[in-house]
């Protein structure tokens, strides 16, 4: 999937799909229903699984590192553990971006 | 004496609950399936000083009792008590990684609701203090209302405490079960769920002062688009010349240690067909099944260290993308690469993978990495009809077929995978996440245990299907004997002989004589008994010509080629579909496997064969 270099203008709030390694901030929102058609479960199925990992509003996350293919997937990590996950799953998790 | 109290482990994946178990139990263990599911079972025993009888159950970890693949729909009916086959548990004990709590603590406000006798055994104690990460114990456990236990299971610290926790936890509220008040939780419910973890991680739990800073420099490396993918590569080339090149000495010994055997047998044993049956059936069958133990203990002794020291998930996370392109989950990588070795661990391995349609595809393409014994037909035939001769300046053209064979094998596997996804389960890729462990060195007596427990496995279960096909191979392959004065060999006359005649014709659009024909069927055992076999049909030995000479008189350069790419799908190896049939318990998907195996083989081998002729090689 493409990754987008900028965010849009004069936002912080950021999908984490979008987010690049070094991204840091406070989740904001998990479940939009913002995931694409490529996820294969149903979008309330996956805002379960990825609060059951940890993405839950609030919590503190960092992205450190993502793959060589289409920057896909990424590693955050999220408060005290580290989850690895594609950009495609992230899309339901906005976060609050810290200021660089 | 009094009855034994049955205690059950749960955890989050990672956090040292089979260590925990190990230090419990130490050698007590007994591993085997859950009845009816492919889930494994650990169950473990011990007596306390006081002569109180424990049975522990290690199932399997979970970060939620919301259960999405078997492993975790086991944890959760055993824990609510509702297995089948299975006494409900009398205490519950939670293991947590001290220093990753915050997850394990709604896991714990999920276990609680479940209303059964509970403690929590804080593991890893050492580390988190280390790192300065100070738990209120007290507070915690009075919030929580459980008992706590700081246990370090690898040095065996706070094991007699927590033993002597769970008698007393399990009697005093033996008759106190109140009914489950749990249920699947909701977004709604997980949210709250997490803030009263949040609520008692920010109350009694202080951060540490000296955070683990060698996992993030580790992966920095380990995880960097370029250097961790040669890591990785790097690994995979040291563990495939282990499992090829440094198990070849201790193989051999096995393999002389069983010819020697037969021969004593054959000598004191009286002629007739009972020696025959122990000779090529019994012991012949043992051994083609034990001369694989060397590579899969390698094979299988690389994949323990892997996943105890916490890299096993970055590979998946590398490889997810490259996987991912043809459909497969990260977690496919390793099952396929123990199908290198060989195709029956690959497949039992594949019970990592939560999703059925992932597993299923998983289980299908596994059998088309080149597993080890079509290594001696490969060798054999390329010796036999490919010239060894240089092309191109430096490569030798027999080891260019050899990598061209392989090539073949994981391109098709692939193809399978994309055609699956895209045509037959369309749109049912799984959610990729996953936990990224931190770095820990795996503790020697834990691997040796899980090896150990690895390796019988491998033999009970594929000795159970490998030995009786060995000796019904044998058995066609023998009955009925040669008239009186038959002149060729005695397998022409048997059973074997009559079906490879009788399957001549659909076998010669893809050049393959009535010998190679008879030689597909003992090929079913094991895929290397074709070799053996083959010797039989030409009925070599005694000096003259060797195998590989005959064979490049009597083959066609066509033939040759056509048995090779036969080979690269050869749907013909029956510990496989018995495995499968194991594993998906159903007759179904080996069925399919046999089906999609033998059309391609047929198809590969009907176009190399034609190619091949019309280039005027036949």
């Amino acid at each position: 999937m493409r990754v987008p270099s900028d965010p849009p203008a004069g936002s912080d709030l950021l999908a984490l799909s979008q987010a690049r390694p070094g991204d840091r901030g406070i989740i904001v929102s998990v479940g939009q229903g913002m995931a694409q058609p490529g996820s294969g479960v149903d979008p309330e199925e996956l805002e379960r699984r990825l609060l059951e990992f940890g993405f839950v509003e609030g919590a503190h996350i960092e992205v450190l590192h993502e793959g060589a293919i289409g920057h896909d997937p990424i590693v955050v990590r999220l408060d005290d553990m580290r989850v690895a996950l594609r950009r495609a799953d992230a899309a339901e998790v906005r976060f609050q971006r810290d200021a660089a | 004496m009094k009855p034994a109290l049955r205690i059950a482990l749960v955890g989050n994946p990672n956090c040292g609950k089979t260590a925990l178990f190990n230090a419990l139990t130490g050698s007590r263990q007994k591993v085997a399936n859950y009845a009816g599911v492919t889930v494994e079972r650990k169950e473990g025993a011990l007596v306390t000083p006081e002569g109180q009888a424990l049975t522990i159950l290690d199932l399997p970890g979970t970060y939620s009792l919301r259960a999405r693949s078997p492993d975790e729909v086991v944890t959760r009916d055993a824990v609510l008590g509702r297995l089948a086959g299975e006494v409900p548990p009398d205490a519950i004990v939670c293991v947590a990684d001290a220093t990753n709590l915050r997850l394990v603590l709604r896991l714990i406000l999920e276990l609680k609701a479940v209303g059964r006798p509970l403690i929590l055994a804080l593991n890893m104690y050492d580390i988190a203090q280390r790192q300065g990460l100070r738990i209120d114990l007290e507070g915690l456990a009075r919030d929580l209302d459980l008992p706590i236990i700081t246990t370090v299971a690898t040095r065996r610290r706070g094991i007699g405490e927590l033993v002597a926790q769970m008698v007393e936890t399990a009697t005093s509220l033996h008759t106190d079960v109140r009914a489950s008040l749990w249920r699947e939780p909701d977004g709604t419910a997980l949210r709250d769920l997490h803030k009263e973890a949040q609520r008692l991680m920010r109350t009694h739990v202080h951060p540490p002062e000296r955070p683990d800073t060698l996992t993030g420099r580790i992966d920095h490396v380990l995880l960097h688009p370029v250097a961790g993918i040669a890591v990785l590569l790097g690994l995979l080339f040291v563990m495939f010349q282990a499992v090829f090149i440094g198990a070849v000495p201790i193989m051999d010994l096995i393999d002389q240690g069983f010819a020697g055997l037969s021969d004593v047998v054959g000598q004191v044993l009286p002629h007739g067909w009972g020696r025959d049956l122990m000779v090529d059936g019994v012991i012949a069958g043992v051994g083609s099944v034990l001369v694989f133990l060397p590579q899969i203990l390698i094979l299988f002794l690389f994949i323990i260290l892997l996943e105890d020291s916490g890299y096993m998930a970055r590979a998946a996370f590398l490889m997810d993308r490259i996987m991912g392109g043809a459909g497969l989950h990260g977690r496919a990588f390793i099952p396929l690469l123990s199908s290198f070795a060989c195709a029956v661990p690959g497949i039992m391995s594949t019970r990592v993978i939560d999703n059925r349609r992932d597993r299923l595809t998983t289980i299908l393409i596994a059998p088309l990495m080149t597993c080890s014994a079509r290594i001696p037909v490969y060798t054999l035939v390329i010796g036999a009809v490919i010239p060894n001769r240089t092309v191109l300046g430096v490569l030798n053209l027999q080891g260019l077929v050899m990598f061209a064979l392989y090539a073949a094998g994981i391109g098709s596997a692939l193809g399978i995978s994309f055609i699956l996804r895209k045509v037959f389960w369309r749109g049912q890729s799984e959610p990729f996440m996953m936990e990224l462990p931190t770095y820990k060195a795996p503790n020697p007596a834990n691997v040796l245990r899980t090896l150990m427990q690895k390796a019988s496995m491998f033999l009970t279960r594929a000795g159970r299907i490998i030995m009786p096909l060995m000796v019904l191979v044998w058995f066609v392959s023998v009955f009925p004997g040669p008239p009186a004065g038959a002149t060729g060999p005695a397998i022409n006359y048997s059973l074997a002989g009559t079906l490879g005649q009788f399957l001549k014709p659909v076998f010669a659009p893809i050049g393959f004589n009535w010998q190679m024909t008879v030689a597909l069927v003992p090929g079913m055992a094991a895929r290397e008994v074709a070799v053996a076999a083959l010797g039989t049909v030409y009925a070599v030995g005694g000096g003259g010509l060797s195998l590989a000479e005959t064979l490049s008189h009597q083959w066609s350069l066509a033939s040759g080629l056509a048995f090779l790419a036969w080979y690269v799908f050869a749907p013909q190896c029956v510990a496989t579909l018995g495995v499968v049939k194991r594993e998906t318990n159903s007759w179904l998907w080996p069925a399919i496997m046999f089906a999609y195996m033998f059309a391609l083989a047929y198809g590969a081998a009907l176009i190399v064969y034609q190619t091949a002729r019309a280039l005027g090689f036949g």
